[in-house]
Protein backbone atom coordinates (compact mmCIF):
# COMPACT_ATOMS: atom_id res chain seq x y z
CA UNK A 1 0.00 0.00 0.00
CA UNK A 2 1.22 3.45 -0.98
CA UNK A 3 1.42 6.18 1.53
CA UNK A 4 -1.03 8.19 -1.10
CA UNK A 5 -3.55 5.78 -0.91
CA UNK A 6 -3.23 5.31 2.80
CA UNK A 7 -4.51 9.28 3.06
CA UNK A 8 -7.74 8.98 0.66
CA UNK A 9 -10.70 10.68 2.30
CA UNK A 10 -12.51 7.67 2.95
CA UNK A 11 -10.12 5.94 5.01
CA UNK A 12 -9.45 8.68 7.48
CA UNK A 13 -12.11 8.67 10.33
CA UNK A 14 -13.94 11.69 11.04
CA UNK A 15 -13.48 11.44 14.46
CA UNK A 16 -9.66 12.02 13.90
CA UNK A 17 -7.53 15.20 15.07
CA UNK A 18 -7.15 17.08 12.31
CA UNK A 19 -2.96 18.26 12.13
CA UNK A 20 -3.69 21.75 10.87
CA UNK A 21 -4.91 22.61 13.95
CA UNK A 22 -1.96 22.80 16.25
CA UNK A 23 -2.23 23.09 19.87
CA UNK A 24 0.22 24.76 21.83
CA UNK A 25 3.23 22.02 22.50
CA UNK A 26 5.01 20.87 25.46
CA UNK A 27 8.48 19.48 25.69
CA UNK A 28 6.82 16.31 27.56
CA UNK A 29 4.63 16.27 23.81
CA UNK A 30 8.55 16.27 21.25
CA UNK A 31 9.48 13.68 24.51
CA UNK A 32 6.76 11.11 23.50
CA UNK A 33 7.60 11.42 19.99
CA UNK A 34 10.71 9.59 21.06
CA UNK A 35 8.76 6.39 22.34
CA UNK A 36 10.12 6.44 26.11
CA UNK A 37 8.98 2.80 26.29
CA UNK A 38 10.73 1.55 22.97
CA UNK A 39 13.72 3.79 24.63
CA UNK A 40 13.40 1.60 27.87
CA UNK A 41 13.90 -1.69 25.69
CA UNK A 42 16.63 -0.49 23.89
CA UNK A 43 18.67 0.90 26.95
CA UNK A 44 18.03 -2.39 28.44
CA UNK A 45 18.91 -4.28 25.53
CA UNK A 46 22.12 -2.22 24.60
CA UNK A 47 23.50 -2.40 28.52
CA UNK A 48 22.92 -6.05 28.53
CA UNK A 49 25.23 -6.19 25.63
CA UNK A 50 27.97 -3.91 26.63
CA UNK A 51 27.84 -5.45 30.08
CA UNK A 52 27.75 -8.85 28.72
CA UNK A 53 30.56 -8.50 26.78
CA UNK A 54 32.47 -8.58 30.33
CA UNK A 55 35.31 -6.04 28.80
CA UNK A 56 36.88 -3.19 30.56
CA UNK A 57 34.75 -0.07 29.58
CA UNK A 58 35.23 3.56 31.65
CA UNK A 59 31.70 3.95 33.25
CA UNK A 60 31.22 6.78 32.21
CA UNK A 61 32.05 5.77 28.65
CA UNK A 62 29.98 2.88 28.73
CA UNK A 63 27.09 5.24 30.08
CA UNK A 64 27.38 7.51 26.72
CA UNK A 65 27.59 4.71 25.01
CA UNK A 66 23.54 3.77 26.73
CA UNK A 67 22.79 6.98 26.53
CA UNK A 68 23.61 7.03 22.50
CA UNK A 69 21.72 4.04 21.82
CA UNK A 70 18.86 5.54 24.09
CA UNK A 71 18.39 8.89 22.02
CA UNK A 72 19.27 6.99 18.34
CA UNK A 73 16.28 4.76 18.85
CA UNK A 74 14.14 8.37 20.11
CA UNK A 75 15.56 9.85 16.72
CA UNK A 76 14.01 6.77 14.36
CA UNK A 77 10.98 6.98 16.53
CA UNK A 78 10.09 10.64 15.77
CA UNK A 79 10.85 9.83 12.00
CA UNK A 80 8.13 7.16 12.45
CA UNK A 81 5.79 9.10 14.18
CA UNK A 82 6.51 11.41 11.11
CA UNK A 83 5.94 9.54 8.20
CA UNK A 84 3.44 7.48 9.84
CA UNK A 85 1.45 9.99 10.79
CA UNK A 86 -1.37 9.15 8.39
CA UNK A 87 -1.86 5.68 9.51
CA UNK A 88 -1.80 6.71 13.16
CA UNK A 89 -4.47 8.91 12.68
CA UNK A 90 -6.30 6.03 11.82
CA UNK A 91 -5.99 3.61 14.73
CA UNK A 92 -6.82 3.36 18.37
CA UNK A 93 -3.58 2.80 19.73
CA UNK A 94 -1.70 5.22 17.69
CA UNK A 95 -4.24 8.22 17.56
CA UNK A 96 -2.90 9.66 20.42
CA UNK A 97 0.87 10.18 19.24
CA UNK A 98 1.94 13.62 19.19
CA UNK A 99 1.56 14.36 15.24
CA UNK A 100 -2.09 12.48 14.34
CA UNK A 101 -3.21 14.86 17.58
CA UNK A 102 -2.29 18.34 16.21
CA UNK A 103 0.18 18.96 19.28
CA UNK A 104 3.53 18.96 17.18
CA UNK A 105 3.65 19.67 13.50
CA UNK A 106 4.72 16.78 10.93
CA UNK A 107 8.22 18.93 10.20
CA UNK A 108 9.16 19.29 13.48
CA UNK A 109 8.61 15.51 14.61
CA UNK A 110 11.13 15.21 11.49
CA UNK A 111 13.80 17.50 12.19
CA UNK A 112 13.98 16.56 15.58
CA UNK A 113 14.71 12.99 14.02
CA UNK A 114 17.00 13.98 12.04
CA UNK A 115 19.24 16.30 14.48
CA UNK A 116 19.17 13.52 17.04
CA UNK A 117 19.92 10.88 14.60
CA UNK A 118 23.50 12.74 13.69
CA UNK A 119 23.96 13.78 16.91
CA UNK A 120 23.71 10.31 18.38
CA UNK A 121 25.77 8.75 15.61
CA UNK A 122 28.44 11.63 16.13
CA UNK A 123 28.55 11.44 20.08
CA UNK A 124 29.28 8.31 20.15
CA UNK A 125 31.90 7.88 17.26
CA UNK A 126 33.78 10.59 18.81
CA UNK A 127 33.57 9.35 22.44
CA UNK A 128 33.24 5.67 22.04
CA UNK A 129 34.06 4.31 18.74
CA UNK A 130 33.33 4.75 15.31
CA UNK A 131 32.18 0.44 14.42
CA UNK A 132 29.53 1.19 17.05
CA UNK A 133 28.38 4.45 15.81
CA UNK A 134 28.51 2.62 12.32
CA UNK A 135 25.76 -0.41 13.91
CA UNK A 136 23.76 2.70 15.74
CA UNK A 137 23.36 4.80 12.02
CA UNK A 138 22.41 1.57 10.46
CA UNK A 139 19.73 0.77 12.84
CA UNK A 140 18.79 4.25 12.57
CA UNK A 141 18.31 4.45 8.70
CA UNK A 142 16.91 0.64 8.78
CA UNK A 143 14.23 1.62 10.92
CA UNK A 144 13.10 4.97 9.72
CA UNK A 145 13.41 4.42 5.92
CA UNK A 146 13.62 0.09 5.16
CA UNK A 147 10.92 -0.62 7.71
CA UNK A 148 8.96 2.60 8.30
CA UNK A 149 8.93 4.16 4.38
CA UNK A 150 8.42 0.50 2.60
CA UNK A 151 8.43 -2.88 4.58
CA UNK A 152 5.42 -1.30 6.45
CA UNK A 153 3.53 -0.19 4.36
CA UNK A 154 4.48 -2.79 1.38
CA UNK A 155 4.74 -6.63 2.84
CA UNK A 156 3.15 -8.88 5.46
CA UNK A 157 6.87 -9.86 6.63
CA UNK A 158 7.12 -6.14 7.45
CA UNK A 159 7.77 -6.80 11.26
CA UNK A 160 9.73 -9.55 10.75
CA UNK A 161 12.42 -7.76 8.58
CA UNK A 162 11.94 -4.67 10.01
CA UNK A 163 12.54 -6.35 13.42
CA UNK A 164 16.07 -6.62 12.78
CA UNK A 165 16.66 -2.66 13.91
CA UNK A 166 15.04 -3.47 17.24
CA UNK A 167 17.47 -6.49 17.44
CA UNK A 168 20.58 -4.59 17.04
CA UNK A 169 20.82 -2.96 20.06
CA UNK A 170 22.76 -5.70 22.09
CA UNK A 171 25.37 -5.31 19.18
CA UNK A 172 25.54 -2.26 19.13
CA UNK A 173 26.32 -2.07 23.20
CA UNK A 174 29.02 -5.15 22.72
CA UNK A 175 30.85 -2.84 20.08
CA UNK A 176 31.23 0.18 22.41
CA UNK A 177 32.47 -2.21 25.25
CA UNK A 178 35.32 -3.97 22.67
CA UNK A 179 35.41 -2.45 19.32
CA UNK A 180 33.86 -5.25 17.71
CA UNK A 181 30.86 -7.72 17.80
CA UNK A 182 31.46 -11.44 17.25
CA UNK A 183 29.14 -14.17 17.41
CA UNK A 184 28.06 -13.76 20.94
CA UNK A 185 26.75 -10.45 20.32
CA UNK A 186 24.92 -11.15 16.96
CA UNK A 187 23.20 -14.39 18.98
CA UNK A 188 21.72 -11.82 21.21
CA UNK A 189 20.44 -10.06 18.26
CA UNK A 190 18.76 -13.11 16.67
CA UNK A 191 17.07 -13.98 19.72
CA UNK A 192 15.27 -10.43 19.69
CA UNK A 193 15.28 -10.69 15.75
CA UNK A 194 12.93 -13.98 16.11
CA UNK A 195 11.29 -13.13 18.98
CA UNK A 196 9.34 -10.11 17.28
CA UNK A 197 7.46 -12.15 14.84
CA UNK A 198 5.16 -14.31 17.63
CA UNK A 199 5.43 -11.31 19.77
CA UNK A 200 3.54 -9.15 17.41
CA UNK A 201 1.70 -11.07 15.65
CA UNK A 202 -0.04 -12.61 19.02
CA UNK A 203 -0.94 -9.29 19.38
CA UNK A 204 -2.15 -8.09 16.08
CA UNK A 205 -4.33 -10.97 15.99
CA UNK A 206 -6.26 -9.10 18.74
CA UNK A 207 -6.29 -5.78 17.31
CA UNK A 208 -6.55 -7.02 13.18
CA UNK A 209 -9.56 -4.41 12.80
CA UNK A 210 -7.13 -1.77 13.66
CA UNK A 211 -4.37 -2.55 11.24
CA UNK A 212 -6.97 -3.62 8.69
CA UNK A 213 -8.71 -0.33 8.44
CA UNK A 214 -5.69 1.58 8.52
CA UNK A 215 -4.22 -0.45 5.45
CA UNK A 216 -1.69 -1.80 7.01
CA UNK A 217 -0.18 -5.34 5.71
CA UNK A 218 -0.12 -7.52 9.25
CA UNK A 219 -0.11 -10.76 8.53
CA UNK A 220 -3.51 -11.71 10.20
CA UNK A 221 -4.54 -8.86 7.52
CA UNK A 222 -3.05 -10.21 4.55
CA UNK A 223 -3.09 -14.04 5.13
CA UNK A 224 -5.32 -14.31 7.66
CA UNK A 225 -5.37 -15.97 11.09
CA UNK A 226 -5.01 -19.30 10.49
CA UNK A 227 -1.76 -18.68 8.77
CA UNK A 228 -0.61 -16.54 11.01
CA UNK A 229 -0.99 -18.47 14.03
CA UNK A 230 0.86 -21.21 12.06
CA UNK A 231 3.72 -18.63 11.99
CA UNK A 232 3.49 -17.86 14.72
CA UNK A 233 4.45 -21.72 15.45
CA UNK A 234 7.14 -21.99 13.30
CA UNK A 235 8.86 -18.59 14.49
CA UNK A 236 8.67 -19.82 18.26
CA UNK A 237 9.80 -23.53 17.02
CA UNK A 238 12.79 -21.74 15.68
CA UNK A 239 13.16 -18.59 18.62
CA UNK A 240 13.70 -21.47 21.05
CA UNK A 241 16.76 -23.14 20.35
CA UNK A 242 18.20 -19.59 19.10
CA UNK A 243 17.66 -18.98 23.23
CA UNK A 244 19.61 -22.23 24.34
CA UNK A 245 22.49 -21.99 21.96
CA UNK A 246 24.25 -19.14 24.25
CA UNK A 247 24.80 -22.20 26.75
CA UNK A 248 27.01 -23.57 23.88
CA UNK A 249 29.31 -20.67 23.01
CA UNK A 250 29.78 -19.01 26.35
CA UNK A 251 27.49 -16.20 26.75
CA UNK A 252 25.03 -17.60 28.95
CA UNK A 253 25.81 -19.51 32.26
CA UNK A 254 23.47 -21.90 34.46
CA UNK A 255 20.78 -18.71 35.49
CA UNK A 256 20.83 -18.05 32.02
CA UNK A 257 19.81 -21.66 31.04
CA UNK A 258 17.59 -22.22 33.46
CA UNK A 259 15.58 -19.50 32.33
CA UNK A 260 15.80 -20.06 28.60
CA UNK A 261 15.27 -23.93 28.80
CA UNK A 262 11.86 -23.35 31.58
CA UNK A 263 9.91 -20.44 30.07
CA UNK A 264 11.31 -21.41 26.22
CA UNK A 265 8.79 -25.00 27.51
CA UNK A 266 6.65 -22.58 28.50
CA UNK A 267 6.66 -19.86 25.36
CA UNK A 268 6.23 -23.16 22.92
CA UNK A 269 3.24 -23.96 25.03
CA UNK A 270 1.44 -20.97 24.64
CA UNK A 271 2.33 -20.48 21.32
CA UNK A 272 0.54 -24.31 20.48
CA UNK A 273 -2.61 -23.36 22.03
CA UNK A 274 -2.63 -20.03 19.89
CA UNK A 275 -2.20 -22.42 17.07
CA UNK A 276 -4.72 -24.75 17.95
CA UNK A 277 -7.29 -22.06 18.96
CA UNK A 278 -9.62 -19.64 17.04
CA UNK A 279 -7.49 -16.32 17.88
CA UNK A 280 -7.91 -13.37 14.97
CA UNK A 281 -11.12 -15.56 13.83
CA UNK A 282 -13.49 -12.88 15.20
CA UNK A 283 -12.52 -9.80 16.05
CA UNK A 284 -12.72 -8.74 19.90
CA UNK A 285 -15.37 -5.99 20.32
CA UNK A 286 -13.94 -5.10 24.10
CA UNK A 287 -10.28 -4.76 23.27
CA UNK A 288 -9.26 -1.14 24.13
CA UNK A 289 -5.99 0.49 24.29
CA UNK A 290 -5.93 -0.34 28.18
CA UNK A 291 -7.40 -3.93 27.77
CA UNK A 292 -3.48 -4.99 25.70
CA UNK A 293 -2.30 -6.69 28.30
CA UNK A 294 -5.62 -7.92 30.14
CA UNK A 295 -6.36 -11.32 29.60
CA UNK A 296 -10.01 -12.18 29.86
CA UNK A 297 -12.55 -15.10 29.54
CA UNK A 298 -14.89 -14.67 27.00
CA UNK A 299 -16.88 -17.04 24.38
CA UNK A 300 -17.14 -14.41 21.82
CA UNK A 301 -13.46 -13.79 22.34
CA UNK A 302 -12.64 -16.23 19.64
CA UNK A 303 -9.13 -17.68 21.57
CA UNK A 304 -8.00 -14.01 22.11
CA UNK A 305 -7.34 -14.87 25.62
CA UNK A 306 -4.68 -17.57 23.73
CA UNK A 307 -2.90 -14.50 22.07
CA UNK A 308 -3.10 -12.84 25.04
CA UNK A 309 -1.56 -15.00 26.97
CA UNK A 310 1.25 -15.56 24.25
CA UNK A 311 1.79 -11.19 23.79
CA UNK A 312 2.06 -10.65 27.81
CA UNK A 313 4.40 -13.76 27.93
CA UNK A 314 6.47 -12.97 25.57
CA UNK A 315 7.03 -9.87 26.98
CA UNK A 316 7.90 -11.78 30.61
CA UNK A 317 10.36 -14.13 28.54
CA UNK A 318 12.65 -11.92 26.53
CA UNK A 319 13.20 -9.70 29.92
CA UNK A 320 14.18 -12.38 31.91
CA UNK A 321 16.42 -13.47 29.15
CA UNK A 322 18.38 -10.15 29.28
CA UNK A 323 18.02 -9.92 33.04
CA UNK A 324 20.07 -13.31 33.13
CA UNK A 325 22.77 -12.30 30.85
CA UNK A 326 23.00 -8.88 32.60
CA UNK A 327 22.88 -10.50 36.40
CA UNK A 328 25.43 -13.38 35.31
CA UNK A 329 27.64 -10.58 33.74
CA UNK A 330 27.50 -8.28 36.96
CA UNK A 331 27.97 -10.92 39.22
CA UNK A 332 31.16 -12.86 37.28
CA UNK A 333 29.11 -15.85 37.12
CA UNK A 334 30.83 -17.93 34.79
CA UNK A 335 29.61 -18.60 31.44
CA UNK A 336 28.77 -22.27 30.19
CA UNK A 337 30.45 -23.46 26.98
CA UNK A 338 29.30 -26.56 26.33
CA UNK A 339 30.49 -26.75 22.89
CA UNK A 340 34.11 -26.95 24.04
CA UNK B 1 -9.32 23.04 18.98
CA UNK B 2 -10.37 25.57 16.38
CA UNK B 3 -11.23 28.69 18.07
CA UNK B 4 -9.84 31.90 17.38
CA UNK B 5 -6.53 31.98 18.30
CA UNK B 6 -6.89 35.35 20.83
CA UNK B 7 -8.61 33.28 23.03
CA UNK B 8 -6.85 34.60 26.43
CA UNK B 9 -6.72 31.42 27.93
CA UNK B 10 -4.79 29.66 25.08
CA UNK B 11 -2.42 32.34 24.87
CA UNK B 12 -1.69 31.48 28.22
CA UNK B 13 -1.46 28.01 27.88
CA UNK B 14 0.85 28.65 24.77
CA UNK B 15 3.06 30.89 26.71
CA UNK B 16 3.51 28.46 29.49
CA UNK B 17 3.90 25.96 27.13
CA UNK B 18 6.76 27.62 24.79
CA UNK B 19 8.85 28.50 28.38
CA UNK B 20 8.68 24.80 29.06
CA UNK B 21 9.92 24.24 25.93
CA UNK B 22 12.58 26.76 26.54
CA UNK B 23 14.01 25.37 29.85
CA UNK B 24 13.93 21.75 28.61
CA UNK B 25 16.06 22.80 25.45
CA UNK B 26 18.64 25.09 27.89
CA UNK B 27 19.21 22.41 30.40
CA UNK B 28 19.46 19.58 27.27
CA UNK B 29 22.49 21.66 25.76
CA UNK B 30 23.77 22.46 29.41
CA UNK B 31 23.96 18.88 29.95
CA UNK B 32 25.38 18.60 26.71
CA UNK B 33 28.55 20.77 26.70
CA UNK B 34 29.16 19.37 30.49
CA UNK B 35 28.85 15.39 29.11
CA UNK B 36 31.47 16.25 26.40
CA UNK B 37 34.06 18.05 28.79
CA UNK B 38 33.71 15.35 31.13
CA UNK B 39 34.28 13.19 27.37
CA UNK B 40 36.98 14.88 26.48
CA UNK B 41 38.84 14.57 30.30
CA UNK B 42 38.12 10.82 29.90
CA UNK B 43 39.42 10.46 26.62
CA UNK B 44 42.45 12.94 26.92
CA UNK B 45 43.21 11.54 30.43
CA UNK B 46 43.43 8.04 28.88
CA UNK B 47 45.59 9.26 25.97
CA UNK B 48 47.69 10.36 28.70
CA UNK B 49 48.37 7.39 30.75
CA UNK B 50 49.11 5.28 27.67
CA UNK B 51 51.23 7.47 25.51
CA UNK B 52 52.52 6.31 21.80
CA UNK B 53 55.80 5.22 21.59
Amino acid sequence: MSKTAAMTPDSISPDAPRSDAIQAARWQDYFQLMKPRVMSLVVFTGLTGLLAARAPVHPLLGAVAVLCIAIGAGASGALNMWYDADIDRQMRRTRGRPVPAGKVKGEEAATLGVVLSLLSVMFLGFAVNWFAAGLLAFTIVFYAVVYTMWLKRWTAQNIVIGGLAGALPPAIGWAAATGHAPLNAWLMVAIIFFWTPPHFWALSLYVTTDYAKAGVPMLPVVKGAKETRKQILIYSLILIPICLSPVLTGLGGPIYLAVAALGGAVFLVLAWRVFASKAGDAADPRVTDRALYEVDEDKHAAGAKAARNLFAFSILYLFALFAALLGEAVAGVPALELLK
Amino acid sequence: MNQPVDDKAARDAAAKARNGRNIAIGLGLAAFVVLVFIVTLVRLGANVAQPHP
